[in-house]
């Protein structure tokens, strides 16, 4: 039976069900819980805004809070994945990962193949990205590619409830570090979301929008912006191809190449910043395998080349908008 | 009026309390605005702890540099950071002192020492570090200085710093700010040992433990570790205990708390009373003119809110600049 959740609650009962179904499951972060040590109510928090709250009610001691340690409890959550357990451990913003890198990138994303594939790291990273929270330079980047760009990290950014619940049973249920991106502005967005497991397998985009005019591929909350124009675009009968990447790495250039060889222009939709971007790598890729469909130069949308603004003024103009796509899709449009 | 029984002149008296005074009513501002939905963001406030931050800076000056944290409005008004532009940052106005691209958590006027809040935890102590190791290979004579959560306190970035300003027998200090909280967690639970002053012996660091809601303890004990790092005698760590009046952030519903820990520590751990009626009833101070004080700083504070309100916002050129020398 399917309901109408939150993406906030989606992932909150693919948490449960998960460690329901299996004892190995732990997870860990700052004040997933809340409340430890503290006089008052226990489960004070679950979470800085509530993803968690409920699950040590039924789960107790498997849900640890940390210390404002990354690098200690991350790299932790990766050494117990080598070991047994299946942590999913929460980095509260992505942004922080400047604390912990290296047990990211030198040590979970190599352990497989430095090791001659004898390793296993199945451990589930879950942060939140993106702007628009009026959070600033330090807390509202959108830093997928970066992580993207290492081999043996396998990167997911949903873009509804329905998806963050399936993938992120899938995260859990994966045999390799995932590092789970959920858009802070996502939260509240609500879709139908089936209450029995399931999941969604990883490099399977999703068509959200059928058109034959233009390809927009995008990924977590710019697949909405994109939705909007590709509304305001069928007013005037231009009709647009939505992508819903959904995993970044695997990625599934073949739903976009297959896309674009039937409508000719691609646009690229990237809520990171410009510069080797998943737009840039999603284009540079689909220009090498179907240069011949394009009847137009592939257009790029991203964040300027700067870092996330404070003022809500200068943040509205940083985030790509529906205006933008728009704009974009009739550059491609132009005798 | 009797002597004076103070390590400071009336004057400085009077000076710190404007100080903590000027902090504790920004943020009762901040805390009412933030409330009525006038400010966007994550807002820390630093209630409750303006003691440690006075008692400290009233011994710094311009070439003394501080790292600050999420926490930062206190530490930027004790190191003399024009609250008109601390107000219009915080409000996301091209006249705030990051020109409204920085906001609450990361202000910073390098111009007064202040290297910056900071949104990230622990980052600040290796950053002061480095100010400390500048001011001894210039041979000015400031010190670094960082200020770090009890919960940040245990960031490998922190206790990196004490090895590092120990080893290099670094004019540093650093500032533990313990208000028995991260977030919603305890230190109780966070933190193995009983004091970070025990931590720094680890480190071969002196380290000295405050009551953090007494302006003098706190006055004194700072004016011993700054004079010895300003002299060459190397780092110290300095614990103030302390209580913060308001949730972790605007927001917070802070049901970890005690029942009526709120009330308690505003009855009985409030630094600015507790500093009152320490220089009136040894008849040092007149209440009457902490009265005075008390009404200029309301109006200034109010004055600081009408012109970050009135003023403008940053437009689309400043969107792109400030990113590198030339953009
Ligand atoms: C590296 C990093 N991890 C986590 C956070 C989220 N965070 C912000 S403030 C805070 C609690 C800090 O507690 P403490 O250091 O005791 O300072 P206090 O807030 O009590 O002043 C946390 C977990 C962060 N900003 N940076
Ligand atoms: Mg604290």
């Amino acid at each position: 039976m399917a309901r109408n959740l939150s993406m906030k609650d989606a992932i909150n009962e693919a948490l449960d069900q998960e460690m329901a179904r299996d004892p190995t499951v732990i997870v860990m972060g700052e004040d997933i819980v809340g409340g430890s040590g503290s006089p008052g109510e226990d489960d004070a928090w679950g979470g800085v805004l509530g993803v968690t709250k409920g699950l040590y009610a039924k789960h107790g001691d498997r849900l640890i809070d940390t210390p404002l340690s990354e690098s200690a409890y991350i790299g932790a959550a990766i050494g117990a994945s080598t070991c047994g357990l299946r942590p999913v451990a929460e980095l509260m913003f992505l942004d922080f990962m400047g604390v912990c890198f290296d047990q990211i990138f030198n040590q979970a994303a190599k352990f497989r193949y430095m090791f001659g594939g004898k390793a296993e790291t199945p451990v589930t990273i879950r942060a939140m990205v993106g702007a628009g929270f009026r959070a600033a330079a330090q807390h509202s980047q959108m830093l997928t590619p970066i992580v993207t760009h290492i081999p043996g990290l396998k990167v997911v950014c949903p873009s509804n409830a329905y998806d963050a619940k399936g993938l992120l049973i899938q995260s859990i249920r994966d045999n390799d570090p995932v590092i789970f991106c959920e858009h802070k502005n996502l939260y509240a967005h609500e879709s139908d979301v089936p209450e029995e497991s399931y999941t969604v397998p990883f490099g399977e985009a999703n068509i959200v929008r059928e058109g034959a005019d233009a390809t927009i591929v995008a990924y977590g909350l710019m697949v909405h912006r994109a939705s909007e124009a590709a509304e305001a675009l069928a007013k005037e009968g231009i009709q647009c191809e939505i992508v819903d990447l959904r995993t970044l790495s695997p990625i599934d250039i073949d739903s976009v190449v297959e896309s674009v060889e039937n409508t000719g222009r691609l646009i690229c939709v990237d809520e990171a910043n410009p510069r080797c971007s998943i737009a840039a790598d999603v284009t540079a890729t689909l220009s090498q395998e179907a240069f011949g469909s394009l009847k137009a130069a592939p257009q790029l949308v991203t964040a300027p080349h700067t870092p996330v603004p404070f003022s809500p003024a200068l943040e509205d103009l940083y985030i790509p908008s529906a205006e933008h796509i728009v704009d974009a899709v009739r550059k491609t449009m132009a005798p | 009026m009797n002597d004076n029984v103070f390590p400071l002149g009336n004057e400085d008296l009077l000076e710190a309390y404007r100080t903590m005074k000027t902090i504790r009513e920004f943020e009762e501002r901040l805390h009412v605005d933030f409330g009525r939905g006038e400010i966007p963001g994550f807002v820390h406030l630093y209630a409750g702890e303006e003691a440690a931050a006075t008692g400290i800076m009233m011994h710094l000056n311009d070439q003394d540099r501080i790292a600050s944290t999420h926490r930062g409005h206190g530490h930027c008004i004790a190191k003399g950071v024009d609250i008109n532009a601390m107000m219009a940052e915080i409000y996301g106005k091209v006249t705030g002192a990051c020109r409204g691209k920085g906001g609450s958590m990361h202000i910073a006027d390098l111009s007064k020492g202040m290297m910056g809040a900071n949104g990230i935890l622990g980052a600040g102590s290796p950053l002061a570090c480095g100010a400390a190791l500048a001011a001894k290979t210039l041979g000015h004579g400031g010190i670094g200085m960082s200020f770090t959560g009890d919960g940040a306190s245990n960031q490998g970035t922190f206790l990196e710093s004490l090895n590092l300003a120990a080893i290099w027998n670094l004019p540093m200090v650093f500032v533990v700010e313990n208000n028995g909280y991260a977030e919603s967690t305890s230190v109780d639970y966070a933190t193995a040992v009983d004091s970070y002053a025990d931590r720094a012996a680890g480190f071969g660091v002196p380290g000295v433990i405050v009551d953090g809601t007494d302006f003098f303890a706190v006055y004194e004990a700072a004016g011993e570790i700054i004079r010895r790092a300003r002299e060459g005698g190397g780092p110290s760590l300095m614990e103030c205990k302390m209580v913060r009046f308001f949730g972790h952030f605007e927001g917070d519903a802070q049901t970890y708390r005690g029942a009526g820990e709120n009330e308690h520590n505003r009855a009985n751990r409030d630094c600015l009373k507790l500093f009152r009626a320490r220089v009136t009833e040894a008849d040092v101070i007149d209440g009457g003119d902490l009265d005075a004080i008390d009404s200029e700083v309301l109006a200034a504070i109010e004055q600081a809110v009408e012109q970050a309100v009135a003023a403008p916002l940053p437009g689309a050129a400043d969107l792109t600049t400030d990113v590198y020398v030339r953009y």
